[in-house]
C-alpha cells in the first residue's frame, strides 16, 4: 500500500465532496469562513478515522442482518465524543457550528466508507482510508471556504486580511446563496478539469 | 400569533434546504421529477412530525430525568431509525395505497438530515411539546415546497443547452443558490 497514491486517491480522485458529492449539507453550511471549514473537516476526519477503525475490527462479529444500526451505533459514539471534546477545548467553534457537529452522524461520507470499505478491509487498511477521505473532505470544505472568505469577508482565517480597509466585499458569498453558486461552480470546475484526466 | 411566526419563519424566513443547508442530499437527489419531489416531501411531513414528537418525548420522559443529556445523538438516530422502520411495517398492513405512494422513499429518508436536524433544533430553542410539533410540520412544509419549486425548475431545465461540465449538480447548485437569494427577500418579515 502506497499512502502517496492513497492520499491522491482521496484529495483529487475520490474526493468526497467536490468528486463523489458527499456530504453536501456540512460542506455547504460550514464553509462560511475558512476556521469553521477546517474545524468541521477535523470533527468528521476524527470520527471517519475512528469509526472505520473500530467496523474495522468488529467486522467479523457483526451480523450482516444488523450491521447498518451497528454501525450507527458506532459512528454516533465518536460523534459525541467529539462534540464533547470540541466543547470543552474549543468552545467558540463548537457553538459556531452548532448542530452541524451531532449531525456528523447522517453525514453520508462516513457510513458510506464503512460500508464501502471498513467491513470489507482489515485495521490498518481502514485506517488509512479514514485518514485519506477525511483529508479529502478537510481540502474540499476549506478550498470553498477561501473562496468565499476571500470574496465575501476579503480576507483567511479571519485575520489575514487581503482586501484593504474600507473597500466593500461581495457580502453575498458568505451568505446562503453564495455557498450553492460558488460550489456550483466549483463542481464545474473540478468537472472540467480533474474529472477528464482520470 | 405565536403559532403564526413559528410557521411563516419555519416555512419562508429560515427555510430549512435554502437557508439552513439541512436535507441537500435529498433535495438534489429526488428533486428531478415533479411526482417523486411531491411524493419525498408528503413522506417528510409524516415522519419528521412524528420523529419530532417522539424524540422530543424521549428528551423530556428518559434523557433529562436520568441526567444523560449527552446520549442524546445516539439515542435520536437509533429512535429515528426504528421509527422509520416501524412506519414502514404498519403502512404496509395498514394502508396499502399510501405505502405505495411513501414507500419507496421511506428507507431514503432515515438519512436525511433534517429529521435528526428539527429533532435536536426544538430541543435547542427550547420549544414546548406543541410549538416542537408545529415547527415540525411547518419546517417539513419549508422542504417540501423547496424540494417541489426545485423539481418544477428541473424538468424545464432538460430542455436548455447546459456547458458540458456545468450539467447535474453544478448547474443545479447555482440555481439553488438563485433561489437562496429570492428566500432570503423573507428575511426579516418576522
Amino acid at each position: 500500500m502506497n499512502f502517496g497514491k492513497e492520499l491522491y486517491r482521496g484529495i483529487i480522485k475520490e474526493n468526497p465532496t467536490l468528486v463523489l458529492l458527499l456530504g453536501m449539507c456540512p460542506t455547504l453550511a460550514m464553509s462560511n469562513s475558512v476556521t469553521n471549514a477546517v474545524g468541521m473537516g477535523i470533527a468528521a476526519a476524527v470520527v471517519l478515522i475512528g469509526s472505520n477503525a473500530v467496523i474495522s475490527l468488529i467486522k467479523n462479529i457483526t451480523p450482516d442482518k444488523v450491521r447498518i444500526p451497528v454501525f450507527i451505533v458506532v459512528i454516533a459514539t465518536f460523534v459525541t465524543i467529539t462534540d464533547l471534546v470540541m466543547e470543552a477545548y474549543t468552545p467558540d467553534l463548537h457553538k459556531q457550528m452548532g448542530i452541524f457537529i451531532p449531525l456528523i452522524v447522517v453525514n453520508c461520507i462516513i457510513l458510506g466508507r464503512a460500508e464501502a470499505f471498513a467491513q470489507k478491509n482489515g485495521f490498518a487498511a481502514s485506517v488509512v482510508d479514514g485518514i485519506v477521505i477525511g483529508i479529502g473532505f478537510t481540502v474540499g470544505i476549506t478550498v470553498l471556504a477561501s473562496i468565499r472568505e476571500l470574496l465575501g469577508a476579503g480576507s483567511i482565517f479571519g485575520v489575514i486580511k487581503l482586501v484593504p480597509e474600507g473597500s466593500s466585499t461581495i457580502l453575498m458569498f458568505v451568505l446562503p446563496p453564495g455557498a450553492f453558486i460558488s460550489l456550483g461552480f466549483l463542481i464545474a470546475a473540478v468537472n472540467k478539469f480533474v474529472k477528464k484526466k482520470s | 400569533m405565536e403559532f403564526i411566526i413559528i410557521i411563516i419563519g419555519a416555512i419562508f424566513v429560515n427555510n430549512i434546504v435554502f437557508l439552513q443547508f439541512l436535507g441537500i442530499c435529498p433535495f438534489l437527489g429526488v428533486s428531478t421529477r415533479l411526482s417523486t419531489a411531491t411524493g419525498m416531501a408528503a413522506a417528510v411531513v409524516f415522519v419528521m412530525t412524528l420523529a419530532t414528537l417522539v424524540t422530543y418525548l424521549f428528551q423530556v420522559l428518559l434523557l433529562v430525568p436520568l441526567d444523560i443529556q449527552f446520549m442524546q445523538t445516539i439515542v435520536y438516530i437509533l429512535v429515528i431509525a426504528a421509527l422509520v422502520q416501524m412506519v414502514e411495517i404498519i403502512l404496509k398492513k395498514v394502508s396499502q395505497p399510501l405505502y405505495q405512494a411513501l414507500g419507496v422513499y421511506l428507507p431514503l429518508i432515515t438519512t436525511n438530515c433534517t429529521i435528526l436536524g428539527v429533532a435536536l433544533l426544538v430541543i435547542r430553542k427550547n420549544y414546548t411539546l406543541v410549538q416542537s410539533v408545529v415547527f415540525a410540520i411547518a419546517t417539513a412544509i419549508g422542504f417540501g415546497l423547496a424540494l417541489i419549486i426545485f423539481a418544477g425548475i428541473r424538468e424545464k431545465m432538460d430542455l436548455y443547452d447546459i456547458p458540458e461540465a456545468m450539467k447535474g449538480a453544478p448547474i443545479a447548485l447555482v440555481t439553488a443558490g438563485l433561489l437562496s437569494l429570492a428566500f432570503m427577500g423573507f428575511a426579516g418579515m418576522v
